[in-house]
């Protein structure tokens, strides 16, 4: 095991160079430069030097005057060396602006993820149970309509309807007006109600795929003989299912959910931007569309990580509530 | 009479304290679905009309070809499936299908199952001693403080050693695991077990093993046993009286001795003919069957073994013969014997 993880771990550090390279690629030839756009105001001012001028300061201030393939080694000896540079859009260094965004997307998704579990899975269950019965139909319907939607439609529509036509919930943003005149319990309450819909956009777009996952599996457990013996057991039907067939289900539920579990920390950049949540999703949103390459490429290099990190950790998991897999 | 209708009429049976149990008429039809709104369309007529009854402390072997419903009779007996189509099964002269949920469930220990497969029917996340002491628990069959020398003596009972109890089944071998399933049906402490195909799935070696096994525990706690099998020397090894199925029919069935020595049914002598004999110096004189067996969805009318029996007249193909004792204990359903 331990050598399986190792021989992992350097496959990783392999992908994630190429990875790199190729979002730092990427990142420069983008059309939006913000070097260009600086110039271009710093020009405009009354007694400045040419555009010209200022973007051959800007350019050399910035490190942009190397090619692509010598500017990647370069970002990648400082980023080696635990120095992901400063950001140009926010103006303090990257880690920093890290620091500050991520914790929100983190209780965000935890949140979300949360009501995603204790939803989709017992949905998925009784689902498995009442095959092709209605129970079974609507669950499916629903599902299938959380999966299908786009986050930014489903979005709009519950502005649309809860912020618009009833004016529940403000259209946008983490705090209200009267955010800096509340006591600190009215502050937590005040957070809490202008994170609602962008939870629960979060909880729809993605239970769809985790119930019918566990519909899947739930089914094929069903059906295995081992089911057939709990029942000739004489064991009561709910001993039989949550008993016999849900611990059976749970190993690729376990997998799958585990695997999930380091994408937490990359937030939801459609939602967050379509709701104005100053969490690390949104943040990198405005980073990339105004061509912050520090930021753009710490938050892309940092999401590859997680992905990575999540694909080890399923397999890693599988092992250990699988008994079959432990043995070899 | 359209496809979707049951016929279900039949004679009905009263509890005889001679039998263990009696099996009456009884159907089990898969219902067919089609069309996009899934209407039934068919059935399959898995187990159309069996009856027989089995005494206290003997073995009944039911043989037949693939498909013939000998697992799914096993299976209907026991009351797996939701319900019944048609028909009577008394166990103890009790109606199983009549009994409310809590006689079912203590019902359950009275009569237990050994499957076919012992790989797919032993869950793989549970210990064995789980496995075989989870319902000991869940029927209270001992008092807790007697749990684990009554789960030890059980598997001592079936030649598994009491270390095992913290292993999983895939730790196991073939033969071993097809213990663990006897001594989870065993630990209930039942009367009646169904035995189906047991060892089919064991290599030759390891099959006899498990059959002295069964027979063995047969004697020690008095056992009644329904042994369905496509192995006729394995039948013939263990059985007391013998079922002959085909098509969901039972077309013959008698005492061991009489169906081996005289098999009347047409049937029952083409099987009988193609049981290997260890000898090459026998010429072997098989009776060879044409065609396949036909669906038991749209079985033939009249007699359903019409279109492969080589004696079949003008009769059977339009009339179900009738369940007739020829000798004394020994049934055939043929229209040779009217």
């Amino acid at each position: 095991m331990r050598k399986y993880i190792i021989k992992r771990l350097l496959i990783s550090v392999v992908i994630l160079f190429f990875v790199a390279f190729i979002i730092y690629a990427l990142m420069r030839c983008l059309p939006t430069s913000y070097i260009e756009n600086v110039a271009r105001q710093r020009s405009m001012q009354p007694n400045s030097k040419s555009y010209e001028e200022w973007m051959q300061q800007l350019t050399a201030a910035y490190n942009m005057d190397k090619g692509i393939i010598l500017g990647f080694f370069g970002w990648l000896g400082n980023m080696l060396r635990g120095n992901f540079g400063d950001s140009w859009r926010w103006t303090v260094p990257v880690i920093e602006k890290f620091n500050d965004t991520v914790w929100l997307s983190f209780v965000m998704g935890a949140i979300s993820f949360f009501f995603e579990l204790i939803i989709a899975i017992p949905l998925g269950i009784i689902a498995a149970t009442k095959q092709y019965r209605w129970p079974d139909y609507v669950i499916s319907v629903i599902a299938l309509a959380g999966i299908s939607l786009p986050t930014f439609f489903f979005a709009s529509l519950l502005k649309l309807v809860f912020s618009v036509k009833l004016g529940w919930f403000d259209l946008y943003g983490l705090v209200g007006r009267s955010y800096d005149q509340l006591s600190s319990v009215g502050q937590f309450f005040d957070k809490a109600h202008h994170l609602f819909l962008p939870i629960v956009t979060l909880v729809v777009v993605s239970m769809g795929s985790l119930m019918r996952y566990t519909r899947t599996n739930m089914l094929e457990v069903l059906n295995a003989d081992y089911i057939r013996t709990a029942r000739a057991k004489g064991l009561s039907e709910r001993k039989v299912i949550y008993h016999h067939a849900f611990r059976n289900t749970l190993i690729p539920i376990v997998t799958i959910v585990g695997g999930s579990l380091p994408g937490l920390f990359a937030g939801a950049l459609i939602t967050e931007t379509l709701f104005s949540i100053p969490g690390i999703g949104f943040t990198s949103y405005q980073s990339m569309v105004s061509g912050d390459i520090p930021f753009s490429m710490f938050y892309l290099v940092f999401s590859a990580v997680l992905t990575l990190l999540g694909n080890l950790l399923s397999d890693i998991l599988y092992g250990v509530v699988d008994p079959r897999v432990r043995v070899s | 009479m359209s496809k979707t209708t049951i016929e279900n009429d039949y004679t009905p049976i009263t509890p005889d304290p001679r039998y263990i149990l009696q099996v009456n008429a009884l159907k089990k039809y898969f219902p067919i679905k089609g069309g996009i709104v899934s209407k039934t369309v068919g059935y399959v007529k898995a187990v159309d009309g069996v009856t027989f009854n089995l005494e206290r402390g003997t073995t009944m072997g039911l043989v037949g070809e693939s498909g013939c419903g000998k697992t799914t009779t096993g299976r209907t007996i026991l009351r797996l499936y939701g319900d019944k189509t048609g028909g009577q099964v008394l166990f103890e002269g009790k109606e199983v299908y009549d009994l409310t949920p809590r006689e079912m469930h203590d019902m359950r220990t009275k009569m237990q199952i050994i499957f076919q497969d012992p790989f797919s029917s032993l869950s793989p996340r549970m210990p064995v001693g789980e496995i075989i002491g989870e319902a000991v628990r869940e029927h209270k069959i001992v008092p807790k403080e007697k749990y684990n020398d009554y789960i030890d003596q059980v598997m001592d009972n079936c030649g598994l050693q009491p270390y095992h109890k913290d292993r999983y089944p895939h730790e196991f071998s073939g033969g071993q695991r097809q213990r663990i399933c006897i001594a989870r049906a065993l630990a209930l402490n039942p009367d009646f077990i169904v035995c189906d195909e047991p060892v089919s799935a064991l290599d030759v070696s390891i099959q006899a093993q498990i059959i002295n096994l069964l027979r063995d525990l047969q004697e020690k706690y008095k056992l009644t046993y329904l042994f369905i099998s496509h192995d006729l020397s394995v039948v013939e090894h263990i059985s007391d009286t013998v079922g002959v199925m085909y098509l969901g029919n039972l077309v013959e069935y008698g005492k061991k001795e009489d169906i081996f020595r005289n098999p009347l049914h047409p049937y029952t002598k083409a099987l009988f003919s193609a049981i290997p004999v260890p000898d090459p110096t026998v010429k072997m004189n098989r009776i060879v069957l044409e065609g396949s067996i036909p669906s038991p969805a749209n079985p033939p009318a009249g007699c359903k073994f019409h279109t492969r029996c080589a004696q079949c007249k003008e009769i059977c193909k339009q009339k179900v013969p009738e369940q007739r004792e020829i000798e004394p204990g020994h049934y055939v359903v043929c229209h040779l014997y009217d």
